[in-house]
């Protein structure tokens, strides 16, 4: 166990060190540069752009620079291009506004696609099955900023309240309640929008592993033995089923990351995705370098927690 | 078991009936699946709307994507021409606009018409290139995977970096990579496709891994028949079934990316017209001009949706371990 797990980090740890050396050559070896975001400006001499160049370290050889990266990351001295603000900081108040949107948004997913999931399959073929089947592809294939702007209208027009930003401006000096009952207001629509694909999917993936379940020798097995249905499908069948998906848990967190850029850009939701938008646009490229970074960590520690919580609930697996 | 008995009872009496070819037992569930097959009709639907969408707004210019007419700007659909103002030759075909025009007084029809070929495209080269790096990558890693390169096996190496490839986060890296370099369709479809390949990758390897254990492949090699032949003849084949349904879903995913792309202002540059950037550009009318909004809304999610309908259909039908159980 303490062999496989130090062997696992290792390994890890390696192909991190990977990860970051393409991430930066990908995004230093593309053109566009920091100096060159406003080459119009009549002011911007060579000289000048020299001098931003050397500051950024930007004329020195690609390794140089990678160390530099590598060693301001490690101390926490890592500072923004655009602003000068140090990165960590800057990317942990970003990831504290984008946590609420993901807890509520994996909440909704989780609470609504294993009941349908289930009862999808159990009933496979009736009209609840094949309604939700077809919902199902409607919420994967409509693109979702689409169904947002609709839904941005829809909930207007309807309760007339405002559902842009993570706050009402002016709300600050409101009562405690009001605010955090402005706060959650804010949170609905967008949390119910990101989640909707996530549905889709899970309540998909949910009914197929129920129905390959349902076919085993043990479920029918518990029929026989003349055990009542709610007990073969629940406790029988739906704890097998259940596997897989508690090795989803580790690849929950690097979704903070990835999906989120549309919906908080059309929400105005000051997160982690729109840190990253805008640091693509202005090529920050210590944030969007150290963005890269925490994702590809979290998406590593990820399959690690699920290869050992997968080895924790099933004993037929041994880690070695 | 059923179909065997039947043959058993068959035997002497007269000519079997021709059995079933594989593709068509596939075809005949496949029809069964009615959501699929209105898929199929769809995507057939589309195609033709797609060539028919090159011909006539590129080749012979029937329907002019491009003119720009600003007295009929945000004219609803099947508003017709204002004769007095636009001269002839700029006038639609029939006087009339069948989606109506937009902020610049296009026409929407011959717009939606050139971009369901571009978006077609997009979706179909990016996942051609996806599936291309997919089957040739996990075709090396299962066939030839125990072979030593220095110090790692081959297969180690491959599956190594199709993980380190699974950690970057897509979305954030089709963006990084299509904001940093120089707007163009080209390096869209790329770019898409070089991040997408990794499932067909790991399945591919794993169909090879269990197909070259199989009776035929042993055969094969014990004819003497050269690697290629064995690979391409024999295996690939095979292992083609789940290729083919990711890659119709991979389409559909695809034309969504391209969709989120130009909503986020990295899509496919004017003058190519795509439904994603119709859709981008319709979004600030939405109140004024709500056709530039939901028409391309509604094309793109009709048609993603009948890829997936399809995609699943044929999941279904070529997968022999899903058939005969209820």
């Amino acid at each position: 166990m303490w062999v496989f797990l130090l062997r696992a980090i290792l390994q890890r740890l390696v192909l991190l060190v990977v990860i970051s050396m393409i991430a930066f050559s990908i995004v230093h070896l593309a053109p566009g540069e920091p100096s060159e975001v406003d080459p119009a400006n009549p002011r911007m001499k060579p000289e000048d752009i020299a001098r931003i160049r050397a500051a950024f370290h930007l004329d020195e050889p690609l390794s140089v620079q990678y160390v530099y990266w590598l060693r301001d990351l490690a101390t926490g001295e890592l500072k923004s291009f655009k602003d000068s603000q140090p990165v960590l900081p800057k990317i942990w108040r970003r990831f504290l506004n984008s946590l609420p949107l993901f807890i509520c948004a994996t909440l909704i997913v989780w609470s609504l696609s294993f009941p349908t999931g289930i009862q999808a399959a159990i009933q496979r073929g009736s009209p609840f099955d094949r309604t939700t089947t077809f919902v199902a592809y409607a919420f994967i294939s409509i693109p979702g900023f689409f169904l947002s702007y609709l839904a941005i209208q829809w909930v207007v027009d309807l309760f007339n309240v405002p559902i842009i930003g993570m706050r009402t401006f002016g709300m600050e000096n409101a009562q405690p309640a009001f605010r955090w009952m402005d706060r959650l207001w804010h949170l609905v629509v967008p949390s119910v929008m990101s989640a909707i694909a996530g549905i889709a999917i899970l309540s998909r993936y949910v009914r197929s592993q129920m129905l390959e379940v349902v076919r085993q020798d043990y479920v029918r097995t518990a029929r026989a033995k003349g055990l009542p249905e709610e007990s073969v499908i629940y406790r029988h069948a739906l704890r097998n089923a259940l596997l897989p998906f508690v090795t989803m848990f580790g690849f929950l967190l690097p979704g903070l990351i990835g999906g989120s850029v549309i919906f908080e850009q059309i929400f105005a939701w000051p997160g982690l995705g729109r840190l990253g938008y805008e640091a693509i646009l202005a090529r920050d490229f210590p944030v969007i370098l150290t963005i890269n970074f925490i994702a590809a960590t979290l998406t590593l520690a990820g399959t690690l927690v699920s290869d050992i919580l997968y080895a924790v609930v099933d004993p037929r697996i041994r880690l070695q | 078991m059923a179909e065997l008995t039947h043959r058993v009872a068959l035997e002497g009496e007269a000519e079997l009936p021709k059995p079933e070819t594989p593709l068509q037992e596939a075809w005949r569930i496949f029809q069964k699946d009615r959501l699929a097959l209105s898929g199929l009709v769809v995507l057939v639907l589309l195609v033709a709307m797609a060539a028919a969408g090159k011909v006539l707004t590129e080749w012979v210019v029937v329907f002019d994507p491009a003119t720009v007419r600003l007295p009929d700007k945000f004219l609803p659909p099947f508003s017709s021409v204002s004769q007095a103002l636009i001269p002839a030759a700029h006038h639609p075909l029939g006087g009339l606009y069948l989606l109506g025009t937009d902020e610049l007084g296009r026409d929407v029809f011959a717009r939606m018409l050139q971009g369901s070929f571009v978006s077609l495209s997009i979706g179909f080269i990016a996942v051609g290139i996806s599936v291309t790096i997919g089957i040739i990558l996990g075709g090396l890693s299962g066939f030839y995977g125990n072979v030593k390169l220095g110090l790692l096996s081959v297969d180690t190496l491959i599956m190594r970096f199709t993980d380190i490839m699974l950690c970057f986060p897509t979305f954030f890296l089709i963006l990084t990579v299509v904001a940093l370099l120089p707007p163009s369709i080209y390096n869209i479809m790329i770019v898409i496709g070089l991040t997408s390949w990794m499932a067909t990758a790991r399945f591919v390897r794993a169909e090879f891994l269990a197909l070259r254990e199989q009776d035929f492949v042993v055969a094969a090699q014990a004819l003497g028949l050269p690697e290629g032949r064995i690979i391409f003849r024999h295996m690939v084949p095979n292992a083609i079934a789940p290729v083919l349904v990711s890659a119709t879903i991979g389409v559909a995913g695809a034309i969504l990316t391209e969709s989120g792309l130009s909503f986020l202002g990295f899509g496919v540059q004017p003058p190519y017209a795509t439904w994603g950037n119709i859709l981008a550009s319709g979004r600030g009318f939405i109140f004024d001009a709500p056709w530039l909004f939901f028409i391309p809304g509604l094309a793109i999610f009709v048609v993603v949706l009948a890829f997936n309908l399809v995609g699943e259909g044929l999941r279904e039908a070529l997968n022999p371990r899903l058939r005969n159980k209820g």
